[in-house]
């Protein structure tokens, strides 16, 4: 297992360089070089652009500005923002964890309605239970995030008053009550990214398990006198989790980009919203490190899928 | 008694029942007669059971013909300022109500629409085009051009998706706009930027498409006659692999729409003054409480166009990939 | 009273095109420790036989139309799946064809053997493992103690279907349904197979029903044997009687297309294939389902479906050929 591990783990190197060059290059053959630009920026001390200019050093030829920047990126030394005239590493460590949390809590939600669901609508294919699971399903993943997001805040915060839209970080509350009003201030965006996430992931697990449900092992485990109910938990579930993981790492670049449409509506401090503030304000180490640290979150946990799928599947690991 | 229909694939010999080479002496054993039809046919008949994929056409069919010929129709202009009648609600002079400067909603729905349709087509198109052109080669190649073809598909798959498509509108905007002029410079954005990343999936399916199919006996068959490499892919392989290929197609419209309403959501995406569904979602969601009409209206035009979009991939999905039977 | 008679089963299938009658009036009699093989092609409705009295038919499209299975006198038919539950592997046992599927890859073979014993003996997790590594013994895999912890993919064709065998006989049941066990194995590794389930039958006394298409194993194991085509039986017989003299047109030429290696050397005899295919078995006509490929048909053959008569002691065949004897 652990030799799996290991392989896995090589194979994810070459991909975080590949993502790092394919970030670089698109920085660098972006027209007006934003190199060039920060250093013209009036917002910039000269002292910083002196730094900038040696640390990107702008007049070198390519590949060695690539490696420079690739040192520094994976030294921790992201540079400083323009705007917040603060250091970008420590921007990044104090939004990280929000964002993550929400995200975490989100997928925590959408397994815990996907999959007793799902496996339901697989056990009796064309109910009426299936067929109101599935529609709903489809509807909710027809549903882009931000029109959902909207429609939460009219109904929950407008209408009925019961939960703030604004999300603040500042909360002085102790004990118990510091919980609640997190609770009530994060409970709409990680069920509106959730839910999205639930309606797929549903469908999924659906599809996985009517896959699973017909093959010959199923039979045999009914053929034992073994009942239908651990049949279907026992021997079924196990083997359509396989399928159901890989896609839901693979789903996670995705997962991504819905955390960054509800930051902005619901004004979360995350690196999502980091992000755009960035982008709309043209603060280009921000963006830059903001980008790769997504990437390699994506990475991570396409390698953390590859673990659970190596632990869940006895034909990887003791192969 | 009447004579049993032949599968018209098989070489004609065949009788649905018994029978075959028999020469003189028994005739064929009956049994009800199964007339044959087409596989289009086939495939036509189960997507019509699938009941909301079938009124989801309808639906969507539509929806494309109002935004089509709408503004042919319906002559108030998208930019008709009035601010008599401002944040006024749904009326039988304005359907849609108004937003904060008194322009009619449903105009400017109508035109969104055509830019969002359009966007998706694009966006589709390009996503389809690149993916089939990378899985064949992949999958008829083979070897090194293959292994390296999949890593570089790997590599895009893990890209996070929005970051580093804002980023690119971000870089790309100014050059574009200057290039090709304001409105056709984002389109062309957008629509390389939103079809460039969707082309993966497509990549692999007909990768594995190809892998599976290039080992069939028709395609040997066709080989042994002499046919050429491209055209063994073009004639035999390719119309095979069609299936997966056109359900990822219609579900690659919907999520392009949904991405295109999210950029111009998060204000990165065409110019303001062009009124895409995302963008009046945008400008009117400061409003919910005084004018909820303004963010509902395109909210549910997106919403209702990925539905019927995404019922009609299903229904596609049990009409050309006939393996669950039930 | 035999331990398990199937009169005049019928179990068919719903499909677009209508009813398949899979199995179409079936009667099969095993007495307590016997050995009885039903043979036919494939289609016969053979492993639908099995399966019914299993009840592991998906029920829909399946359903048992008409007739009885009694199991020591007591129909199954009407039976919910709870008491099924208690009379699977505790009294009736299956052994599937294939053993590279019929497997659960994330367990270890250990432990689908326990969980048969944990149910229905309600022995502990440690008794019950023991039990696991016992059987192995039995179906001779070496090293049980350590193969115990292993999964079925490290483990050869042969080996996976001896570990079917073990958990089908971990919970000794009175009968041990055989459906087509050596199909998908080697030659010489069938002929281990089947020994090992002749030593094992000696040793245990259970009944087995050892479906197959394989005239040479029914001539090994058997002691009657039961002949199937197009859902039906046409011949039944104890093995000396069915070899020595075959009646039913479709027996004579089952045992004519046998290829036989000592005298083939002698005479250089063409092998007889039986000309034609099985009939389509969606809601067939009236008339014997062998009609169409038999070398005696009459007209009359194909007005009335034959019965299932006994023209000598012991010896049943369903053909206008041979009248029941007075």
């Amino acid at each position: 297992m652990l030799n799996y591990i290991f392989r896995r783990l090589l194979i994810a190197l070459p991909s975080l360089l590949g993502i790092s060059v394919v970030l670089f290059t698109v920085l660098a053959l972006a027209p007006g070089d934003p190199f060039e630009e920060l250093a013209t920026n009036p917002n910039v001390p000269a002292e910083v652009r002196m730094m900038l200019r040696q640390q990107f050093g702008l007049d070198d030829p390519v590949w060695q500005r690539y490696l420079r920047w690739l040192t520094s990126m994976l030294r921790g030394d992201w540079g400083f923002s323009f705007q917040s005239r603060v250091n970008v590493d420590q921007l990044i460590l104090q939004r990280l964890p929000t964002t993550i949390v929400v995200i975490g809590l989100s997928q925590v939600l959408a397994i815990l309605i996907a999959l007793p669901v799902g496996v339901l609508a697989a056990v009796k294919p064309y109910s009426w239970f299936d067929r109101i699971a599935s529609t709903i399903a489809f509807i909710g993943f027809s549903l882009p995030t931000f029109f959902t997001g909207i429609v939460f805040i009219l109904f929950f915060s407008i209408y009925l008053g019961w939960f703030p839209f604004v999300y603040r970080s500042d909360i002085s509350s102790t004990g118990w009550q510091f919980f609640w009003d997190h609770f009530k201030q994060s409970i709409m965006p990680i069920s509106v990214l959730g839910l999205f996430q639930a309606a797929s992931m549903m469908r999924y697990v659906r599809s996985a398990v009517l896959d699973v449900i017909r093959l010959d092992y199923v039979t045999t485990a009914r053929s034992k006198g073994l009942t239908e109910r651990t049949v279907i938990t026992k021997h079924v579930v196990r083997n359509a989790l396989i399928p159901v993981v890989t896609l839901v790492a693979l789903q996670m670049p995705a997962v991504f980009g819905g955390a960054i449409v509800t930051e902005q509506i619901f004004r979360v401090p995350g690196i999502g919203s980091l992000l755009i503030d960035a982008i709309l304000r043209n603060d280009t180490p921000v963006i830059m490190a903001v980008t790769f640290v997504l990437s390699c979150l994506v990475i991570f946990f396409n390698l953390l899928a590859d673990v659970i799928y190596g632990w869940l599947d006895p034909r990887i690991s003791y192969g | 008694m009447a004579d049993v229909i032949a599968d018209p694939d098989s070489a004609g010999a065949q009788r649905v029942s018994g029978g075959g080479m028999l020469g003189p002496g028994p005739e064929p054993q009956l049994g009800k007669v199964v007339a044959s039809i087409s596989p289009w046919q086939e495939a036509w008949r189960r997507f019509k059971r699938h009941r909301l994929a079938y009124w989801s056409l309808w639906v969507l069919g539509i929806m494309v013909l109002a935004v089509l010929l709408g503004p042919l129709v319906y002559k108030v202009g998208i930019n008709d300022v009035d601010f008599q009648s401002r944040l006024a609600g749904p009326s039988l002079k304005h359907p849609m109500g108004t937003d904060d400067l008194g322009r009619d909603i449903l105009a400017r729905v109508l035109y969104g629409g055509r830019i969002s349709l359009a966007v998706g087509m694009a966006a589709m198109l390009m996503a389809i085009t690149v993916g089939v052109l990378i899985g064949a080669v992949a999958g008829m190649a083979r070897g090194w051009v293959d292994a390296v073809l999949m890593w570089v598909t790997d590599l895009f798959l893990s890209l996070p998706q929005l970051p580093l498509l804002l980023l690119l509108i971000f870089l790309f905007r100014e050059p574009l706009k200057q290039a090709f002029g304001l409105e056709l410079g984002i389109f062309i954005l957008i629509v390389t930027v939103i079809g460039g990343f969707r082309w993966m999936p497509v990549a692999r399916l007909v990768r594995a498409q190809f892998f599976s199919l290039r080992e069939k006996e028709f395609v040997e068959a066709a080989r042994a006659l002499g046919a050429t490499t491209p055209r063994q892919v073009v004639r035999h392989i390719l119309p095979n692999s069609l299936g997966p290929v056109i359900v990822a197609a219609t579900i690659d419209v919907a999520a392009a729409i949904i991405a295109e309403s999210t950029l111009s959501f998060l204000g990165l995406g065409f110019p303001p003054d062009i009124p895409t569904w995302g963008r009046i979602l945008y400008d009117g969601r400061d409003y919910m409480d005084l004018a909820v009409h303004w963010a509902m209206f395109p909210g549910l035009a997106i919403f209702l166009t990925v539905l019927t979009i995404n019922f009609i991939g299903d229904g596609l999905r049990d009409a050309l990939d006939p393996r669950r039977v039930l | 009273m035999p331990l398990l008679d199937i009169r005049g089963l019928k179990t068919h299938f719903k499909t677009d095109d209508g009813w398949l009658h899979a199995v179409d009036g079936v009667d099969i009699a095993i007495e307590a420790g016997q050995t009885v093989s039903v043979v036919g092609e494939s289609g016969c409705g053979k492993s639908v036989t099995a399966k019914t009295v299993m009840k592991l038919i998906d029920m829909p499209p399946g359903k048992i139309v008409a007739g009885q299975v009694l199991w020591q006198g007591r129909d199954l038919v009407p039976l919910g799946p709870d008491e099924m539950q208690k009379i699977r592997a505790k009294e009736i046992a299956i052994i599937f064809q294939e053993p590279m599927t019929s497997l659960n890859p994330v367990f270890t073979i250990g432990e689908q053997i326990a969980e048969s014993v944990r149910l229905h003996e309600g022995l502990s997790k440690k008794a019950a493992l023991d039990r696991a590594v016992e059987m192995l013994q039995l179906v001779n895999i070496p090293t049980p103690q350590r193969r115990v912890n292993d999964y079925p993919h490290q483990f050869s064709g042969g080996m996976r279907q001896r570990v079917m065998i073990a958990i089908a006989l971990a919970c000794n049941p009175k009968l041990v349904i055989a459906d087509e066990p050596t199909t998908a194995l080697d030659v010489t590794i069938q002929a281990q197979i089947l020994e090992l389930l002749q030593s094992l039958k000696d040793r245990f006394g259970m009944a087995v029903m050892l479906i197959t298409h394989a005239m040479g194993v029914v001539a090994e194991v058997a002691q009657r044997v039961v002949v199937m085509y197009a859902g039906k039986v046409v011949e039944e017989a104890t093995v000396g009687d069915l070899f020595a003299r075959p009646l039913h047109p479709y027996t004579q030429g089952l045992i004519h297309s046998i290829p036989r290696l000592d005298t083939a050397a002698i005479h250089k005899v063409r092998l007889e294939a039986i000309p034609g295919t099985v009939p389509k078995l969606i809601e067939p006509a009236e008339g014997c389902r062998f009609a169409g490929r038999c070398k005696y048909v009459t007209p009359a053959c194909r007005t009335a479906t034959p019965p299932l008569l006994e023209v000598s002691p012991g010896h049943k065949v369903a053909c206008i050929l041979h009248p029941a004897a007075p």
